[in-house]
């Protein structure tokens, strides 16, 4: 059994007093309002949460898409919540993975062609065909997205987000716009990453039923985390209840 | 699969997906890029040529004539500081007799040295030779009146020197840079076949013009650092006791006038025309640009999260602009030169040079190709900023529903707008973004006003024939004597056959002066009242000549800074260095040169001889035309003959030819502008739209109802447009008739209704054309697709 206190891999994220707030003319949304987290290395984290509690914001902040209005955010220990965005922009090419619920895949290119994208900008890609075998899509690869299913358009998505080989994939309800069975097939492939990779993943999700395949579930409410578990049985994709 | 990136790959299918909308965008940058290549290329053509020549036949530098000259003024005139070259020439109007021509042609009988090249104003030999010593009815001709009459060395024909009939031998075909443009008198445009210019041994015409050991014509080459102010001064007043008329410059040398001229319009082309289309091409690029990168915000909120670099990301859009502008630039660049070539033939048959190439110097094409690529990136800027400035995080979320304004609300405050909830739609819609609202209605109108611009030629050049052969000079004819005659002369013009009314004139040639301005001109008198020939007030009515006072038409009066009432100082160039001042007692109209009239009564108290009289015109039966020509071929009391019945059918020939050409390219540019504005924003409006307008259908409106919408906004800025299109297009035709105003003619300022109406017309035309073709594109909407996508 793990604990919070005594951790036994080192961390990847050390987020402290994370405050996020949204000004839209008068109104003030605070959107994260003293987050502290951890996340670590090669394990796989399950953020859970209403509407509006905040998860996409922390997600887009440790990935680098957003700043923190206060607060800090170590990635390896390297602060990332004043870096400049140039230095954004090489975080998220050297070390963070994407997927999104919307898939976002450029309509104009294939598959194989999706996920070239990032390899071609990457560092030590693996071969676009590669990913998309590891998400089981290798018979599609010369299809465009709007030849594709929902459920493939995400597997593509998630092929592209780990063929650079990220050390950490993040991942903004990848399931919300799928059905259970597609849904599924997406969590097995994302499962088989992280085992296979090894890259810390974080998963949004408004599904309480997925947290039991998380090593961590963050519970958010208000801006705030109102609870952390650590499971100690991880069940299996197939085996989730949708 | 490695030569292209994915982000190239993503570029080239959106081209492909886009190639309607970028073909259009190209023809309008091809269409700039065609006119720039064409109006630099045939100016530096023209300029270039011009110089090469010049100096390769020592063209003059100023030039002046006088009645009879002892040659021993030559070596004072070569002594004047800053002259580098003078040659004294006998030059003198003949009248032309060419076997198989009824009508005379009129022709410059010019001296060359006996021996040698002339030190100034060479020829330039294109067959046979020079007349050889000793040979004196040996002549050069000009190429073009050689070509005209299909003259080869050997060849004769017959000219009137002096009253005497002389059978002339051509020796050989030249060129002159004093010709490159030649023009008869009372030309209005060149008629190669009815104005020769002939060259002789200098010793034959002495003794022709019983001219020995004088000269009646002198021209200068200047050295490099000479003031030719004061040259010309001190050439005045050596020759102004043997009857000067006054020396100018290269600057009022008709035929380099009229280059100057051609060269003056082709500038003013090159500023106007091709930022025109520089303009709307790169209001186009960022429609379509602003439009793709709307659809696409989800992309590039990817392309960031996923690490590429604003750079990488402007680039991307950056080289979709170039490739867009790189397909304009190839077709406008092939188009251009064709077309250039197409000119510099055009230029050959007005022009007289040994060789005139259209040029086709790499520069011009750098040129064009980085002009075309900044306009775009122009265009492109603003749209790329707004991708550059796109947060990632932000990209990533559905953009906000737009916002639109509660205008033409039917329900508001109980007042029902008779529109539809349609109609209403649309025009929210056209609220909603103004400015691009605005620039399209811009965009629209500016076709109407080129087509304004270009056809308005038709109406002023209807107009100056109607006002110069119908109003002012009505005559079919005018004669000019060898030397002026009393007033008996006209009794026997009445009587030459065919002849059914005449009228005298005296022209003197004077120098005007006002302050420290001053002009050589001839002033023309003429009786009272005339019928034949008339001078116009600037309404057009007919002025009946004051017993006293001088009239000048508008530019020489603006030239010497006078107003009606004003005293004009006037010298006659009859070397008697008399000054005296006279009342300007009237403003002219005239389109064609430099004018001054005064009654003959004013005239000869001024020169102090009365009743003589230069010439007439005359009012012929045309059954006995014929016969009027061969008497007039006899008669060698009549120097030169002006056709001016002729010259207007000639004129309107060449002038028609030439505006049926450009109007051909306007029309054609007017369209691809036209198609290029509305095409695309039809396209875009569509594609923002698609959604609203499938669910309408799911809604159960018929196409016919779903397309109005759209059709109704086009149709709002097309038909603002129209008003704003006529009004630029008078303001671009006032500018044009500006510019092309020279001391050799004026375009009048005349755009009649119809040619608004036809502009319009055009341009609603292509208008129509377009919304149809999108109109077919929303009759095919893909519902379900639509529906289906995340906008
Ligand atoms: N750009 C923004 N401007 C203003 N408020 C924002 C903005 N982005 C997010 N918010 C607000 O911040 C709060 C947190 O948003 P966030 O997207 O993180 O929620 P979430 O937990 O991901 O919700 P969901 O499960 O619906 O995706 C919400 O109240 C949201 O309205
Ligand atoms: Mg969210």
């Amino acid at each position: 059994m793990r604990s919070d206190t005594a951790p036994s891999r080192p961390a990847i994220f050390d987020v402290t007093g994370l405050t996020k707030i949204y000004r839209t003319g008068e109104v003030e949304v605070r959107a994260l309002n003293g987050v502290d987290l951890r996340l670590e290395q090669g394990e796989m984290a399950v953020l859970l949460g209403p509407s509006g509690s905040g998860k996409s914001t922390l997600l887009n902040i440790i990935g680098g898409l957003d700043r923190p209005t206060s607060g800090s955010v170590k990635f390896k220990g390297e602060e990332l919540a004043g870096a400049s965005d140039r230095d954004l922009t090489l975080y998220r090419r050297n070390h963070v993975g994407f997927v999104f619920q919307f898939y976002n895949l450029i309509p104009s290119l294939t598959a194989w062609e999706n996920v070239a994208l990032v390899t071609e900008v990457a560092t030590h890609p693996m071969p676009p065909a590669d990913a998309l075998a590891l998400v089981g899509l290798e018979s599609r690869m010369d299809h465009f997205p709007a030849q594709l299913s929902g459920g493939e358009q995400q597997r593509v998505a998630i092929a592209r987000a780990i063929a650079k080989r990220p050390e950490v994939l993040l991942c903004d309800e990848p399931t919300g716009a799928l059905d259970s069975a597609t849904g599924i097939i997406v969590l097995e492939a994302l499962a088989r990453v992280n085992e296979e990779t090894g890259a810390t993943t974080a998963i949004i999700t408004h599904n309480a039923g997925i947290r039991k395949i998380a090593h961590r579930v963050y519970s958010f409410l208000d801006g705030q985390i109102a609870s952390c578990e650590l499971n100690e049985e991880r069940i299996k994709p197939s085996e989730v209840s949708w | 699969m490695k030569a292209f990136s994915m982000l190239d790959r993503k570029l080239i299918r959106d081209l492909a997906r886009l190639w309607a909308q970028s073909l259009a965008v190209a023809l309008v940058m091809a269409c700039g890029v065609m006119t720039l290549i064409l109006a630099l290329g045939a100016a530096r053509a023209l300029d270039d040529t011009r110089a090469a020549f010049y100096d390769r036949t020592r063209f003059g530098d100023v030039f002046a004539s006088a009645t009879r000259a002892p040659e021993s003024l030559k070596s004072q005139i070569a002594a004047i500081e800053g002259v580098s070259a003078v040659a004294t020439r006998i030059v003198n109007p003949v009248i032309i007799d060419i076997t198989g021509m009824a009508e005379p042609a009129t022709g410059m009988l010019i001296s060359i040295p006996d021996h040698g090249d002339p030190a100034v104003n060479r020829l330039y030999l294109r067959s046979g030779r020079l007349p050889e010593p000793g040979r004196d009815n040996e002549a050069t001709v000009i190429e073009a009146f050689a070509e005209a009459h299909g003259f080869r060395p050997g060849d004769r024909f017959d000219v009137l020197i002096n009253g005497r009939k002389r059978s002339l031998s051509i020796s050989g075909i030249v060129l002159s840079p004093e010709y490159v443009y030649a023009i008869g008198p009372g030309d209005m445009v060149p008629d190669q076949k009815r104005f020769g210019v002939i060259h002789m041994h200098r010793s034959v015409l002495e003794g022709a013009y019983d001219m020995n050991g004088a000269f009646n014509d002198v021209s200068l080459t200047l050295s490099r650092n000479a003031d030719q102010k004061d040259v010309i001064a001190w050439l005045d007043s050596i020759l102004e006791p043997h009857g000067g008329t006054g020396a100018y410059g290269r600057k009022d040398h008709m035929s380099d006038a009229f280059l100057d001229s051609e060269l003056t319009q082709l500038r003013a082309m090159t500023q106007v025309i091709p930022p025109i289309f520089l303009f709307i091409a790169a209001f186009l690029v960022n429609m379509i640009l602003s439009r793709l990168i709307a659809l696409e915000r989800e992309q590039i909120g990817l392309l960031k999260a996923v690490g590429y670099t604003n750079a990488t990301i402007a680039w991307h859009y950056a080289k979709l602009t170039l490739a867009i502008s790189l397909v304009g630039i190839t077709i406008g660049a092939i188009a251009g030169t064709r077309l250039g070539h197409g000119m510099a033939s055009l230029y050959g048959e007005f022009y007289s040079f040994p060789f005139l190439v259209f040029s086709q110097e790499p520069d011009l094409y750098v040129i064009s190709t980085l002009v075309t690529f900044a306009a775009a990136l122009i265009g492109a800027a603003n749209a790329i900023r707004g991708a550059v400035r796109l947060q990632p995080a932000v990209a990533m979320r559905p953009p906000a529903p737009t916002r639109y304004r509660n205008l033409f609300n039917a329900s508001a405050g109980g007042f029902r707008l008779p529109f539809s909830q349609l109609t209403v739609m649309a025009l929210r819609h056209l609220v909603r973004w103004p400015l691009r609202t605005a620039l399209t209605t811009l965009g629209t109108a500016l076709p109407v006003a080129l087509l304004i611009t270009s056809l308005f030629a038709f109406d002023s050049v209807e107009h100056m024939i109607d006002t110069i052969w119908f109003q002012a000079d009505r005559q079919d004819a005018t004669l000019t004597f060898a030397m002026d005659s009393s007033e008996d002369a006209i009794r026997e013009v009445s009587r030459l056959p065919g002849v059914m009314a005449a009228e005298p004139f005296r022209a003197a040639a004077a120098t005007l002066r006002n302050g420290h301005r001053s002009r050589n001109i001839q002033i023309i008198a003429s009786n009272p009242e005339t019928d034949v020939s008339r001078v116009l007030d600037r309404d057009f009515a007919a002025v009946t000549l004051p017993p006293a006072g001088i009239l000048l038409s508008e530019r020489l009066a603006g030239h010497l800074g006078l107003v009606t009432g004003d005293q004009v100082d006037i010298e006659l160039n009859d070397g008697q260095g008399r000054r005296v001042l006279v009342p300007l007692v009237g403003v002219t109209n005239s389109y064609v040169g430099l004018n001054a009239h005064m009654s003959r009564e004013a005239l000869d108290r001024l020169s102090g001889q009365g009743g003589l009289i230069s010439g007439a015109r005359v009012i012929v039966d045309e059954s006995r035309l014929d016969d009027l020509y061969a008497e007039v071929k006899q008669t060698p009391a009549i120097a030169s003959v002006a056709l001016q019945g002729i010259s207007r059918q000639r004129f309107r020939a060449v002038i028609e030819e030439n505006i049926g050409i450009s109007i051909t390219i306007y029309v054609t540019l007017a369209v691809i502008i036209t198609f290029g504005v509305i095409y695309n924003s039809a396209r875009i409006q569509l594609s923002e739209r698609a959604r609203e307008l499938a669910s309408l259908r799911v809604f159960g409106f018929t196409s016919g109802e779903v397309s109005s919408v759209l059709l109704t906004e086009l149709g709002v800025m097309v038909l603002l447009a129209q008003p704003l299109g006529w009004l630029i297009g008078h303001s671009f035709s006032v500018l044009v008739a500006r510019g092309f105003e020279t001391d050799l003619f004026r375009i009048p300022l005349i755009i009649n209704p119809s040619t608004y109406a036809v502009s319009s017309l055009i341009v609603l035309g292509g208008a129509l054309v377009s919304a149809l073709i999108v109109r077919r594109r929303i009759d095919r909407l893909d519902l379900i697709r639509v529906l289906k996508t995340r906008d």
